[in-house]
């Protein structure tokens, strides 16, 4: 059995390096791909682009602008003139906000009445604008606080909040999020391998002469799916080095345990790949078929959008969706440095699943041969 | 060019595409199915996020500092904590994003006009939630000290702000219209990449060169069969959007389709490329996977904003289309954006097209010899 098991590897080996650009494929772009997508993936809102509309030309106005810029999160580019530079600017794009003092600003302040700036966002990217006019309203409060002779100073707020991020206390979210590429990364490979892997002999027609060999099922099935599983845990390998060495992002946790829970993981995603592949004629429909369970997988995985803020409906549906429990165990084993015994529900759901998807496609599968 | 050549090999993927009614219903279900995760199940709003209180002070003006944040639909008090171990285990376990701590002398400090302090701590492993949510607790407690005390100055400068193109910031507005872009690059990798490596792994490619049909023939031919169907899939994408999702487009609908069509003839000859170059339907499937699905998602200011990732992926991301797309899209529909303003955009895009359909057109005139 085990000979037979190994030959069918062999072969399978082969049909996959046999094309040379393949190699490439499987092997350099997960990495290329978590170096970029490493970066893209921020939410992180820094450097907003600002145009000062200063009407006031006082020292105080120039000094409320240099504020803006001192804090880092933006970035003056223009000095607008015209007021009708403002509408022209925001609408290209060109900035994503325009700070405007009108005159009297800093009279205003002198006289120690109450003194107003405007601040535009653009607020097509609703998140960065939420962000963004967060610290408009800090920095101003800031520079407010600071203002004038202490007489005028209002009191100190009378309700102090001391606040901490736990986990990441400079939230970075590439730590938050490099973790989740990796994820996705491997899924992505093993389960266009498998589902394909099996069609393509269905396709071309070399699944009779796999059948009419003494191959059982079991080892057929067996044989098609090491070889991807051994791919995944070499990219698995190559791309947490990437996280670690390139990102910078520290395995709290075992790694260990995150080997085993990779392992739980890819039997799932394989079972996925393989229930596909019993479920298409063609390739193009194996393609179409791992992309119609890739896709929301992704979006409801908690990868990129919280689960708890989904509908209540479709947060029991993530409970099927093996990328949502390890993200969790992911993310714990790498930020938080979580053993067995907090992730062991995770683990033991992401077993469960792909068990039970193992099992269905298992059958399906030998249903299908006989 | 013969157009009756071109219109047989249209005419023969048609018939193709129609006897395979899974991968047909699949092309149409796709975008509908991003279309209804992105507008029900996904928000970027950020509420409702669970919060453990561990009130020692237990109080009436405690309880009305939580009573506070209650009320506003940020947060919800999932649970209230004994001691401190208690907060470590709801964070830790991912039950809690935010506790809020609140001291024993909390309400002797209010009443006697000292500062008071309460604690917060929030999970900062997802950093945009947290970062909002900081914003929000200090809204709220800035809320309550006014309220609680009126002799309290007004801060010596108001900050005005407004937002202008999406004045409620719904996440909404900001998703749907990018996300016509990122349909049409899943549409355009799924139909095309494996259709002429199809041929060549299934043998049908010998026949089609002994015909008299030239490669730039084939070409148009197979593009204008998926052309059509993507672009039944822009339409449906758009009146969603439009019509159960209220997401406005005060823009031309005439605009809207004509960079639709063009962005679709560029991911459409890419696809046609990888699945010439590739030969393999497995290897061109990953390709363009790679290339097309995840910049589309990722790397195109569809979601991330672009001006906040470092520079030289910024730049990366000027040779991937879905980026000018997605601009023109979210111009065209919050902005009202005209041609005028968004000429480079358009220009970019069918540079791209034209660039890529030779590219494709060659690499595969090569094969063919």
């Amino acid at each position: 059995m085990f000979e037979r098991i190994k030959r069918m590897m062999i072969k399978e080996f082969h049909q996959i390096f046999r094309d040379k650009r393949m190699r490439p494929v499987l092997f350099l772009t997960p990495i290329l791909q978590l170096i970029i997508f490493g970066y893209a993936i921020t939410t992180d809102v820094n450097c907003v682009s600002l145009a000062v509309y200063d009407l006031d030309r006082s020292y105080e106005s120039r000094e409320l602008a240099r504020r803006f810029e001192a804090s880092g999160y933006f970035e003056v580019l223009r000095h607008i003139e015209r007021a009708e530079e403002v509408r022209d600017l925001l609408d290209r794009g060109k900035v994503l906000s325009v700070l405007q003092i009108d005159r009297g600003f800093s009279s205003d302040i002198k006289k120690g009445s109450q003194a107003a700036v405007q601040v535009l966002f653009d607020g097509t990217d609703s998140n960065t604008a939420l962000v963004a006019m967060s610290y408009a309203n800090a920095i101003i409060a800031r520079y407010a606080k600071g203002l004038g002779a202490p007489h005028m100073r209002p009191p100190a707020a009378k309700l102090d909040v001391l606040a901490r991020a736990w986990y990441n206390p400079a939230l970075r979210s590439r730590d938050y999020n490099v973790p989740g590429v990796i994820a996705i990364m491997i899924m992505l490979i093993c389960l266009l391998l498998t589902s394909m892997a099996v069609v393509r002999e269905r396709e071309i027609g070399t699944m009779e002469q796999l059948m009419v060999t003494p191959l059982k099922p079991a080892e057929m099935i067996l044989g098609k799916t090491i070889p991807f599983a051994l791919i995944g845990f070499f990219d698995m390998f190559l791309v947490t080095i990437v996280g670690v060495f390139w990102f910078s992002i520290p395995i709290q946790g075992s790694l260990l345990l995150l080997v085993l829970c990779t392992a739980i993981y890819l039997l799932s995603v394989l079972g996925i790949g393989l229930f596909i592949s019993t479920v298409s004629k063609t390739q193009q429909q194996a393609m179409m078929g791992t992309f119609l369970f890739f896709a929301p997988a992704i979006l409801l995985s908690g990868l990129m959008f919280p689960i708890e803020n989904m509908p209540a409906a479709v947060q029991y549906g993530t409970y099927l969706n093996p990328l949502r429990y390890f993200l969790i165990i992911i993310r714990g084993i790498f930020l938080k440095g979580n053993g067995i015994g907090i992730l062991w529900p995770q683990m033991l759901a992401l077993f469960a699943l792909g068990a039970a998807v193992m099992t269905i496609s298992v059958l399906r599968f030998k249903k299908r041969l006989g | 060019m013969r157009l009756m050549r071109v219109s047989a090999i249209a005419k023969k993927e048609g018939i193709q595409i129609i006897r395979d009614p899974y991968s047909l219903a699949m092309a149409f279900l796709m975008p509908v199915m991003l279309l209804f995760i992105f507008g029900y199940a996904i928000t970027l709003d950020v509420d409702n996020l669970p919060t453990v209180v561990y009130d020692r002070d237990k109080s009436s003006t405690s309880r009305g500092l939580v009573a506070q944040f209650r009320e506003s639909r940020y947060f919800t008090v999932v649970a209230y904590a004994e001691d401190h171990a208690d907060i470590d285990r709801y964070i830790d376990r991912g039950r809690a994003k935010v506790a809020i701590s609140i001291p024993e002398d909390f309400s002797k400090n209010m009443a006697t006009g000292r500062d008071a302090t309460i604690q917060v701590a929030v999970d900062g492993s997802d950093s945009n939630t947290a970062t909002i949510a900081l914003g929000y607790i200090a809204a709220i407690s800035d809320l309550y000290s006014q309220r609680t005390c009126k002799a309290l100055a007004a801060p010596a400068i108001d900050p005005r702000v407004r937002v202008w193109y999406n004045p409620e910031l719904r996440s909404r507005n900001f998703i749907m219209p990018g996300l016509i872009a990122v349909v049409m690059a899943i549409i355009a990798a799924l139909l095309s990449s494996l259709t002429i490596s199809r041929e060549w792994e299934r043998g049908t490619m010998e026949q089609l060169i002994s015909t008299p049909v030239k490669p730039h023939e084939l070409i148009i031919g197979k593009l204008s069969a998926y052309f059509v169907i993507g672009f039944v899939d822009v339409l449906v994408a758009a009146l969603i959007g439009i019509h159960l999702f209220d997401v406005p487009l005060k823009g031309s609908p005439l605009l809207l389709m004509m960079c639709s069509s063009l962005f679709l003839f560029g991911g459409l000859s890419l696809g046609i490329f990888i699945s010439a170059a590739a030969k393999s339907q497995l290897l061109a499937s990953q390709v363009s996977l790679i290339t097309s699905y995840l910049p589309a998602l990722l790397l195109s200011g569809f979601m991330f904003s672009i001006s906040n990732m470092p520079a030289p992926l910024q730049l990366i991301s000027h040779i991937v289309p879905a980026r000018y797309f997605v601009a023109m899209l979210k111009s065209i529909y919050l902005k009202g954006g005209t041609l005028k303003l968004l000429i480079f955009e358009t220009a970019a895009l069918a540079v791209f097209g034209i660039l890529t359909f030779m590219i494709a057109n060659k690499k595969f005139r090569k094969r063919i010899d």
